[in-house]
Formats: structure tokens, sequence, C-alpha cells
């Protein structure tokens, strides 16, 4: 029973440190707030200046939520997606399913010119690109888990997420060749991820979707354990496979889909945060994987996104950068240990 | 002694596009509670076949198989899980669990949605690691542990699923002869104390022949059923290997290689 003392005492300090960087994030910034003003904007009160209240309340404090939005869902799909491929590697963006969601939303975004004007108009707004790129994101995941059937390998697998990353690619740069510059600037612009310049109404939609895919994966909790022991197993514990991978799987597409529409394809964050979750408590009980990496993505994506504001300096960097950056060395250092593949 | 598992007039075998490959015909098994039976069969005899299909996973070409008097094709998957479990062949994918936890997952037909783990459910996965004697490896990560103490904490964990039924594929691979008989004894020991009905397949053919309450012999011609001592009066272990280099000496009970 030590364990539920060590574990009791990691979650209080993960729900601090989440405290702690949600208010950080809100505070730090180009302009320099005074703490005392974002306090008072906070609690609905009025800062010294009517600018600051602003932007705490217009775009620091809904960039705060879509962190938290999209890092947890992120790694919460990452996990999924680990115990369902029985793959340490799997992840939304290294299976591809980032590239699908980029490729839905590139033919939504590029496409759009080739539609009557009405229907690009509901192509562009958030449901359609939510919509495209959800759906470019499931029909990877179910390409990947056909491959998945019939290649055992780990490495088989990863080769095939590779290869749909660069299928997307040459799709996405033959849509540019017939797009305007405008349309090629907000597709760049969009796939170099960003948490920011979402409206109110813009981060409802996120968090109707990031709600009901944390909702399925709780749901899926109990199978995932069983899933532990392998299919079969699984199976002979009185376990419906066939329903629970479903969950599973519109689960993950609709988390990695409807947070890559608005975020931008970010890396990384899906396969690292579970392994940070699985080391710091080293348990395979989803039951407490569920919840600290939630924990972890959360705090891990505020951190990111206050790295990439800079604070102090003008400029801004796109938080796919900083992701890649801190994730690109976690997965190097995984494959190093993979002996012991947990 | 009750009947747990019945088949009547089973056909096992496969069905392809244009063909019926059938492997074994006309089969009326019958296991009862508080027997050890070993099913023993060449490679490639269809044992595996035989297995899936009386554990509902692979479908019957004709005939039934009856569990606790009901067919087994109308059981709903919690519903079987509570009446049979399995201990598989198959290597584990790697993950952290302990033995504890892995003995646990065997109470999963009964805990609810999260999968919380009741008093009730932790007395019977303790009574389970005390039947197999792997208390001391309770907070051991399963890959940390013997061949041999993992497959006592694979059969702890079928224990734990509290099923009247338990069948393992092939428990003894890869052991020695130490804790294959060590392995064998706590089969009989649980079959005894638990008065529950366990079927394991396996090539220990001496070993099963010595400690088998009961057996089923699968040779190409028939599939028989018999306690061991009338399966050697009648000649089914002759019949096993068609081979003229080993034959076997009914009167020590042991294949021998001429």
């Amino acid at each position: 029973m030590a364990n539920k003392k060590r574990n009791t005492i990691l979650f209080v300090v993960l729900a601090l440190g989440l405290l702690l960087m949600f208010f950080a994030s809100i505070s730090l910034g180009s302009v320099t707030i005074p703490l005392k003003d974002v306090f008072t904007s906070l609690t609905g009160g009025h800062a010294t200046k009517s600018t600051w209240e602003y932007i705490i309340i217009n775009y620091r404090l809904p960039k705060a939520i879509t962190a938290v939005l999209v890092g947890t869902g992120l790694s919460i799909s990452g996990l999924l997606m680990q115990t369902l491929f029985r793959n340490p590697l799997a992840g939304p963006y290294v299976l591809g399913l980032s590239s699908g969601a980029s490729l839905g939303v590139a033919f939504v975004i590029l496409g759009a010119g080739f539609l009557p004007s009405f229907l690009s108009v509901i192509a562009l707004s958030s449901y359609g690109i939510v919509i495209a790129s959800t759906f470019g994101s499931t029909l990877v995941l179910l390409l990947v888990l056909v491959v998945s059937q019939r290649l055992r390998d780990t490495m088989a697998i990863l080769i095939v997420g590779l290869m749909f990353g660069s299928f997307t690619t040459a799709i996405v740069s033959v849509l540019t060749y017939f797009s305007t510059a405008e349309q090629l600037q907000k597709f760049t612009f969009w796939s170099m991820g960003s948490l920011g310049n979402l409206s109110w109404p813009t981060i409802g939609i996120l968090t109707f979707c990031v709600g009901i895919g944390l909702l399925l994966s709780a749901k899926s909790i109990k199978p995932l354990n069983a899933l532990l022991l392998g299919e079969n197993y699984a199976k002979s514990m009185g376990l419906n496979f066939k329903k629970a991978r479903l969950i599973i799987i519109f689960a993950t597409s609709i988390l990695s889909g409807a947070i890559t529409a608005f975020a931008g394809p970010i890396a990384f964050v899906g396969l690292a945060v579970p392994h940070i979750a699985k080391l710091t408590f080293q348990t395979s009980n989803h039951t407490i994987l569920f919840w600290s990496t939630l924990f972890f993505g959360s705090i891990i994506m505020l951190f990111c996104d206050i790295v990439s504001q800079m604070p102090g300096f003008d400029v801004t960097l796109p938080i796919n950068a900083i992701t890649s950056i801190i994730g690109a060395p976690v997965v190097i250092w995984l494959l190093v240990r993979k002996r012991n593949f947990q | 002694m009750i009947s747990i598992l019945k088949t009547s007039n089973l056909n096992i075998g496969y069905k392809s596009k244009n063909a019926v490959v059938t492997i074994a015909g006309n089969l009326n098994l019958n296991l009862s509670s508080g027997k050890l039976i070993s099913l023993i069969g060449a490679n490639g005899i269809g044992k595996s076949t035989l297995l899936r299909t009386i554990t509902g996973i692979q479908h019957p070409l004709s005939g039934n198989v009856y569990l606790n008097d009901k067919n087994i094709s109308t059981y709903k998957p919690l519903d079987l899980a509570q009446n049979l479990s399995l201990v598989l062949t198959e290597k584990l994918p790697p993950s952290n669990l302990s033995v504890f936890e892995l003995v646990a997952l065997g109470r999963q037909p009964y805990t609810n949605w999260v999968g919380t783990l009741t008093q009730t459910d932790i007395e019977k996965v303790q009574e389970a690691m005390q039947l197999t004697q792997i208390e001391h490896l309770s907070h051991k990560k399963h890959y940390e542990i013997s061949d041999g103490q993992l497959q006592k904490v694979l059969i702890a964990r079928a224990l734990a699923q509290d099923t009247p039924l338990i069948i393992l594929d092939e428990p003894t691979t890869h052991l020695d002869l130490l804790h294959k008989v060590s392995l064998f004894k706590l089969l009989k020991k649980l079959t005894q104390e638990t008065q529950k009905c366990i079927l394991f397949s396996t090539h220990d053919i001496d070993l099963a022949i010595q400690l088998s309450d009961e057996m089923i012999v699968m040779t190409p011609e028939n599939v028989v059923q018999d306690e061991p001592c009338n399966l050697i009066s009648n000649g089914s272990f002759a019949a096993l290997f068609k081979d003229e280099h080993i034959i076997f000496d009914a009167e020590k009970g042991k294949f021998i290689v001429t």
C-alpha cells in the first residue's frame, strides 16, 4: 500500500503543478503585465489598463485553455494507441493520424476554390474543418489498423505511418500548385501549429470534441487493462473486443482530428507524454495512467506554450517547433532503451 | 462428480472457400468436475482446433458443445468468461503489470465499468495466489520472474476468474523436468482441492499418463477419452505416432526409441 501513498502525493504535486503552469502561462508573454492585474482581470475586476484586461481575457486565457485541451487530448489519444497497437512508439503524429488530418484540412483550405461559393463558405467554417480533419485522421487510423493486423512488427507499423506522412505531404504539394497565395499562406500558418487565435465559440467546439473523446477513453479504461494481456486473453475475460476497439478508434480519431483541425499538426506530445506518465507512476494500470496522462499532457503543453512565447521578446515561435525540439530526443531515447520497452 | 462440458457428435475442422476440411469427427467428450484431463496427440493433429472449438472461439462444422448444459454458442462473452478461463501459450505483450495486477485482471468479468476491486475480489485474488504459492512474487513485475513462475501466475489468473472449467494450452512448454512435474502436481492438487475441471494439452505424455485422471488421445483415425490405464491396455498410445522407431512399452507406461 506504499504505492497508494506515493501515487496520492504525486497526484497532489501534479495538480499543483498544473495550477502553477496555467497561471504562469497567463501571466507571461511579450507584454509584461503585473501579477496583481492578472488576478483582477481573471476574477472579473478591472485591470489598471483596459488593454491588459483585453489581452488576458481574449488572448491569454483562451490560449491557456486551448493548451490544456490540446495537451490532454493528444496525450490520451497516444495512450490509447500505444495499448491498442501493443506498440510503445504509437502516437497520433508518428502513426500518421496528424498527417491524415492535415490532408483533410488541406483539401478544405486549398481546394475550397473548386467548390461553388456557398459550399466553400460551409467547408471553411470551423465545423467544416473539424469534420474534414476528423475524417482524415479516422481514415489513416483504419488503414494503419488494417496494416497492423498483417504486420505484427513494431517497426513495420511505424514505417507505414511514415509513408502516410510522405504521401500526404506529396498530395498537399500537388494541391498547392492549384491554390492562390492567400490560401497557401493560410494553410502554411495552420501547419506550423498554433494555440492562439481561437475565439471563444471555437474553443467551445474544441471542448465539446475533446470532452467526447475523453469520456469514451474513460469508458475504455477497463478494456485497455484487459488488452495488456493481449487480444485473446482479453476476449477470454469477457471483453467484446470488436466493440471496445471501435470505441477506442473513434475516441482517438475525434481527439486527434479535432485538435489538429484547430491547433495544427502538433508533434510528439501524443507519443512522449504517456511514457512520462508510465515512467513516473511505474504502472500499466490505465485508471492511474488516464489521470496522470491528463495532468502531464496539460502541464507539458502549457510549458511548451510558455517557451514558444519567449517571455520578454517580441517574437512567438511556432508551437510545433518547440514540441519537436523537446519530443524528438525523447523518442530517440526510448528507441535506445528498447531492450526494456514497457 | 458433475459433468461440466459435453460435446455431442462434434465435427471439427475448417471451412475454406470451396472445401470443408474435417480434422476430427463424431466427438463425444465429457469433462467432469474434480478431474485433471490431458489432451495429447502428434503435432498438427488438431489439438488447437479442438481446444478452439470447445472454448467457443471457433464454430464446429456440425454437432454441439454444451457448457453446463447450455450450448456454448449461445453464451454472452461475459457469461462465458464466468464459466471458462484460459491459459494460453502466447507471449504477453510488454507492460508494467505486477504479478498481483496480472492475477487481479482475472476478476474483470465481475468488476464494475472501471474495474474497481471489491473486498471479495481481493480475497479471491489472494486465494488464487495462495493455491499456486506465488504470494512472495506479488509485487514483482511480470517480466522479472522465471518462465515457471510466470506459468503459475497465469494459472493463478485463471483461478481468480473463478470458473468451473480451466483450459490450458501446452502449459509445460519451455519448462525443465523439475518445473514440469511441479506444474502437473499443482494442477492435480487444484482439481482435488477446488473440484474444478482442468483440461490441458501437452507433449509430455509420460508425465501425463502418471498424473492425469483421464486422457483424450487424438490420432488420425479417432479421438478416445478414457483413464490412462485403460488407454494403455487397449493400445491407444501405440497408435499415437506412426513411426517404426517409436514404440510404446505398455508395461513401463512410456515410449521407447529403438
